[in-house]
């Protein structure tokens, strides 16, 4: 009962916005009924579908984990894109340095890069807010801002392809990366790949980490309570420190997926970061409150709201309508799921919850941006 | 040499082509000729592109291209998520579209995958100067230092302090192409080019302060190139400033201030592209816009009156570069 | 480097920083009261954008600027009553509500604009207004006193802003409120109804901003904020919940971007490191936070949803 509550309210809400979406669809003379087959069908309409589905949830799921580590140690990561960006940048350095290596070595080595890439991106912030003072809202912002200048500075410079600067087009982009780094297609003929399994793999070990290691422990004691963590011998600054560093590398691991699985072997820059992430630091966050800040739960809700960047593309495509009533879409999605969050809860706790999950869940809920001091 | 923006007729909102027709018919004798752009055929065409379809700039130049052909294409425009753009581009292969045209450098990546899993389709791409050795896509880009070039002649003839303010995005593809262009052709001149890239093509404001930056050095005439230079326009208005632009006709965003632009006309090698296809061949060229074969352009608007020895400058330098025998530096 | 330590080039800079300021001066102001009563709101962007687009639509159709700085202004107060029902009443989780309304505002003034206006049209600017006497002194006059009204409007909020915060009975309720909202409501304060003020109040003003943005570039085009509004909310932390401290850091980041500008346009930074030039303003925002950083705390119900159950 608990469980069929919980999954009809948000999907009641999904209604609701669906419902404010076609109104959207009416007034610029598009049928709404079709907008939603569209968007239905280009999510989950077929093996195709689901693979692309797949391929546009992997960042939202890493990011997502990534920023669940972050709350749990009471850290607010606005970092994703240029953790993402970080990781890319990072990785592709050693896939141009180290082509030849044999895929089996290489691989995992372009990973290792993203994850440190993204892990320094984020300890940056992290330290400053540990040892500085420094609002980790405010230095997670702005690193976006610098690493997209980092990026553009690179790829127009140092990692342009050669043939680039040859040919005077100075597009900013590297040349073509080893295939040795590419990951592999899981299903041919499809986009799936094996960054998505990773992907998954990751947001598990996220789990296993902050709920079965002394490290995870130590990371949700000082997100409960700085002062009691301290007094407990907890290292507090250290572990504010990792929690935003584990979560930037887990953004950067997302990066270095992006590059050598879902886009096509080579960095390319259109000056934004959105244009390359496809805004996956910011919907990771999306997803990964609709999973009520829960590794695992961020895996089916990256699938479903990945579900609904895809089937909105499909949309526009189908119906001719502007992208940017797909944005309004998921916009919507957004505000209305996650004010029926509250209803549910209020539900749930009429039912008398016993749903173990939910219990952890509950006495798990971080203490919301608590500053630490010294 | 003050700007006179006399015919302020809001009717006429598309400038027209001035004497440049002539010359560049003689000297391109052999071009199809370019008064009629529409083709007879059957091919359904796609375009999948970064911007807005209005942008008055990169996407709005492959879209009027099409509709000039008579074609009325699908348009899934605002993708400047690689990813999503890809979805579209490959849905658009899977619905049986004959030609899909990915405009967007950036779409290189996902075009190699998509491709070969659709031999039948044609892809066109662009800005790009290869094919990636993909036999079923054709490539394209502008030459658009070239036009950069003429503006620069022209805008060097306008300046009374001797120096010419430049607004860019980012430094990269055709934008460093059009603005090292601009400053060959303004540098031949005598006159001294400022040059500020805001390192963004989506700030507005921050390219209106760029612009505000060039006055207070001395510029007194502008340009720009990249969508979000509508604000350094604003700046040149507010001052009465003359203002070149790149892409598509920027008449509208001044009517009396905006000098000439660089159009885009993709149509030309479009058509060419399309006579291939028609023939059986489905990809493999590489295809440039040049002012020789008349898919650049330069739009002058009639609300600004130039002297008639800076109109000779321009179709001297434009005949120039046609032969050769002025190197735009690009 | 020399040309441009000289009186006009400084001028134009400071008046150049200032212009850029506003906005975000007016964002992150409203956005400060906001959070002083414990409500986060990451959907700044998204309301500029709306109000910036219904603004310039505005005059684009009347071509009545101050018509469209009162559209714009009620476009924010309509966003406010949205964004306050669903934080106050739905206690959404705020962070991820506001991305919410970010979204929606992108895509809605997006969608609006290629409907409505399609291509970038032109509009009136806000004209500037000398102000008496103060215009006339030489240099500061120009650099200080030769702006649009509302660039004047922005700054003199910060005194409002002041003095509502600390000595008006509402001021002190936004602070209770935000503090400890138990203790509030245990002392008569409604909680629901302060923070719903106050989101109305920081939603306006967010209105207010997307107007002075769209009508001092008398232009609207998508995405015309480019993130602005996130940045807003940063400088929110920078100046520590006051609002004296969030001008600094608004015009700090303002007059570190517009000299940033004005010394490519002297090609003082060679083109070859200006996107490593362009990070400035945000490296110096981080750096002089590190500086400046005492330990000031949040408003510790920040981000946390009220009810008395």
């Amino acid at each position: 009962m608990k469980r069929l509550v919980g999954a009809a309210v948000p999907l009641l809400a999904a209604l609701f916005a669906f419902l404010f979406g076609a109104i959207m669809l009416l007034a610029i003379g598009a049928n709404p009924w079709d907008g939603l087959v569209a968007i239905v069908d280009g999510a989950y309409g077929d093996g195709d579908a689901l693979a692309t589905t797949a391929v546009k949830a992997m960042p939202l799921i890493l990011v997502g984990a990534g920023i669940t580590i972050a709350f749990r140690a009471s850290v607010v990561n606005i970092g994703g894109e240029g953790q993402i960006v970080a990781g890319a940048l990072l990785s592709t350095v050693v896939a141009l340095a180290l082509p030849d290596l044999p895929a089996l070595i290489l691989i995992p080595m372009v990973l290792l890069a993203g994850l440190i890439g993204g892990g320094i991106a984020g300890a940056v912030p992290g330290a400053l807010k540990a040892y500085a003072s420094v609002n980790e809202i405010l230095s997670t912002i702005m690193l976006n801002l610098v690493m997209v200048q980092l990026m553009n500075y690179l790829l127009r410079g140092p990692l342009i392809d050669p043939i680039e600067v040859e040919r005077g087009t100075r597009i900013p982009q590297t040349e073509r990366l080893s295939d040795n780094a590419a990951m592999p297609t899981l299903i041919d003929g499809t986009r799936l790949h094996l960054g998505v399994v990773i992907a998954i793999l990751a947001a598990i070990i996220a789990y296993i980490v902050l709920w079965r290691t002394p490290l995870g422990f130590r990371l949700r004691a000082v997100g409960h309570s700085p002062e009691a963590a301290r007094a407990a011998g907890i290292k507090v600054k250290r572990h504010v420190t990792y929690a935003l560093s584990i979560s930037g590398s887990l953004g950067g691991l997302a990066g270095a997926l992006l590059v050598f699985g879902s886009e096509g072997q080579r960095m390319v820059t259109d000056g934004s970061s959105a244009g390359f992430t496809g805004s996956a630091g910011f919907n990771g966050i999306v997803a990964a409150l609709f999973g009520a800040l829960h590794p695992l739960w961020t895996i089916p809700s990256a699938f479903l709201f990945g579900g609904l960047l895809t089937g909105a593309t499909n949309m526009q495509r189908v119906l001719q309508v502007p992208a940017a009533l797909a944005v309004a879409l998921n916009g919507l999605v957004v505000i209305f799921v996650i004010s029926s969050d509250p209803v549910r809860s209020r539900i749930d706790r009429f039912l008398s919850s016993r749903g173990e999950l939910n219990e952890t869940l509950k006495s798990e809920k971080p203490v919301d941006n608590q500053e630490i001091d010294a | 040499m003050k700007p006179k923006p006399n015919s302020r007729t809001f009717t006429r909102l598309l400038a027209v082509l001035l004497a440049f027709t002539f010359v560049v018919a003689a000297c391109g004798s052999d071009d199809a000729d370019s008064g009629d752009a529409t083709v007879d055929t059957d091919l359904t065409v796609a375009i999948v592109a970064p911007s807005a379809s209005e942008d008055l700039a990169f996407t709005q130049s492959m879209v009027d291209s099409v509709k000039a052909m008579g074609i009325t294409p699908q348009i899934t425009d605002g993708t400047f998520i690689v990813d999503d753009a890809a979805a579209a581009i490959r849905g658009y292969a899977e619905d049986g579209i004959n030609v899909v045209i990915a405009h967007g450098t950036q779409f290189g990546g996902s075009l190699a995958e998509i491709a070969p899993d659709f031999p039948d389709t044609t892809f066109i791409w662009g800005t790009a100067t290869d094919t990636q050795g993909l036999d079923n896509v054709f490539a394209y880009y502008p030459e658009a230092d070239q036009g950069g070039y003429v503006n620069g002649v022209v805008a060097a003839q306008l300046t009374q302090s001797g120096t010419i303010g430049v607004v860019g995005p980012v430094q990269a593809g055709d934008a460093v192409a059009y603005i090292d262009g601009f400053a060959a052709g303004a540098e031949s001149q005598g006159a001294t080019v400022n040059i500020t890239y805001t390192d963004s093509f989506s700030d507005v404001a921050l390219a209106a302060e760029a612009a505000q930056a060039h006055l207070t050095n001395g510029a007194d005439v502008l340009t720009g190139t990249a969508q979000m230079v509508v604000g350094a326009v604003g700046v040149a208005s507010e001052n009465d400033i003359p203002w070149f632009g790149t892409q598509a006709n920027q008449t509208p965003l001044d009517e009396g201030l905006v000098v000439a632009s660089q159009v885009y006309h993709w149509e030309v090698v479009l058509k060419e592209m399309f006579a291939l296809i028609e023939d059986g061949t489905k990809g493999g060229q590489t295809f440039a816009l040049t002012l020789e074969n008349d898919g650049l352009v330069i739009e002058f608007n009639d609300g600004y009156e130039l002297d008639g020895d800076t109109t000779k400058l321009a179709e001297d330098t434009i005949a120039g570069i046609i032969d050769g025998s002025i190197s735009t530096g690009g | 480097m020399s040309e441009f330590f000289t009186l006009s080039v400084l001028v134009a800079t400071l008046a150049s920083g200032i212009r850029l300021a506003t906005p975000y001066l007016i964002a992150a102001l409203g956005e400060t009261i906001g959070q002083r009563s414990g409500v986060l709101n990451l959907g700044v962007d998204g309301v500029m954008l709306l109000s910036a687009f219904f603004a310039y639509w505005t005059v684009l159709e009347t071509k009545n600027l101050w018509l469209g700085v009162a559209v714009g202004i009620v476009v924010g107060f309509v966003m406010g009553i949205i964004y306050g029902i669903i934080t106050v009443f739905f206690h959404a989780t705020q962070g991820i509500s506001g991305i919410g309304i970010f979204l929606f505002g992108l895509g809605f003034s997006d969608l609006m604009f290629q409907k409505q206006v399609g291509t970038p049209r032109p509009i009136k600017q806000l004209p500037d207004v000398s102000i008496p006497l103060l215009a006339d002194i030489p240099h500061v006059g120009e650099a200080l006193f030769q702006h649009n009204l509302l660039i004047y409007v922005a700054f003199l909020l910060v005194p409002i802003v002041t003095f509502m915060l600390k000595r008006t009975t509402f001021g002190m309720n936004i602070s209770a409120v935000g503090e400890n909202p138990q203790a509030a409501d245990s002392l008569g304060v409604s909680v629901a109804q302060t923070r719903f003020t106050a989101i109305l109040i920081g939603n306006t003003m967010a209105g207010l901003a997307g107007a002075a943005l769209t009508l001092e570039l008398g232009i609207f085009q998508a995405n015309l904020t480019s993130g602005l509004g996130f940045i807003a909310v940063a400088l929110v932390y920078f100046g520590a919940w006051r609002p004296v401290g969030v001008m600094g850091g608004a015009l700090l980041y303002g007059l570190v971007g517009a000299t940033v500008v004005q010394l490519k346009a002297l090609q003082v930074i060679p083109r070859s490191v200006s996107d490593i030039a362009s990070m400035a303003p945000a490296l110096l925002t981080i750096a002089a936070l590190i500086v400046l950083a005492g330990r000031v705390k949040a408003p510790s119900a920040l981000t946390r949803p009220f009810s008395r159950h």
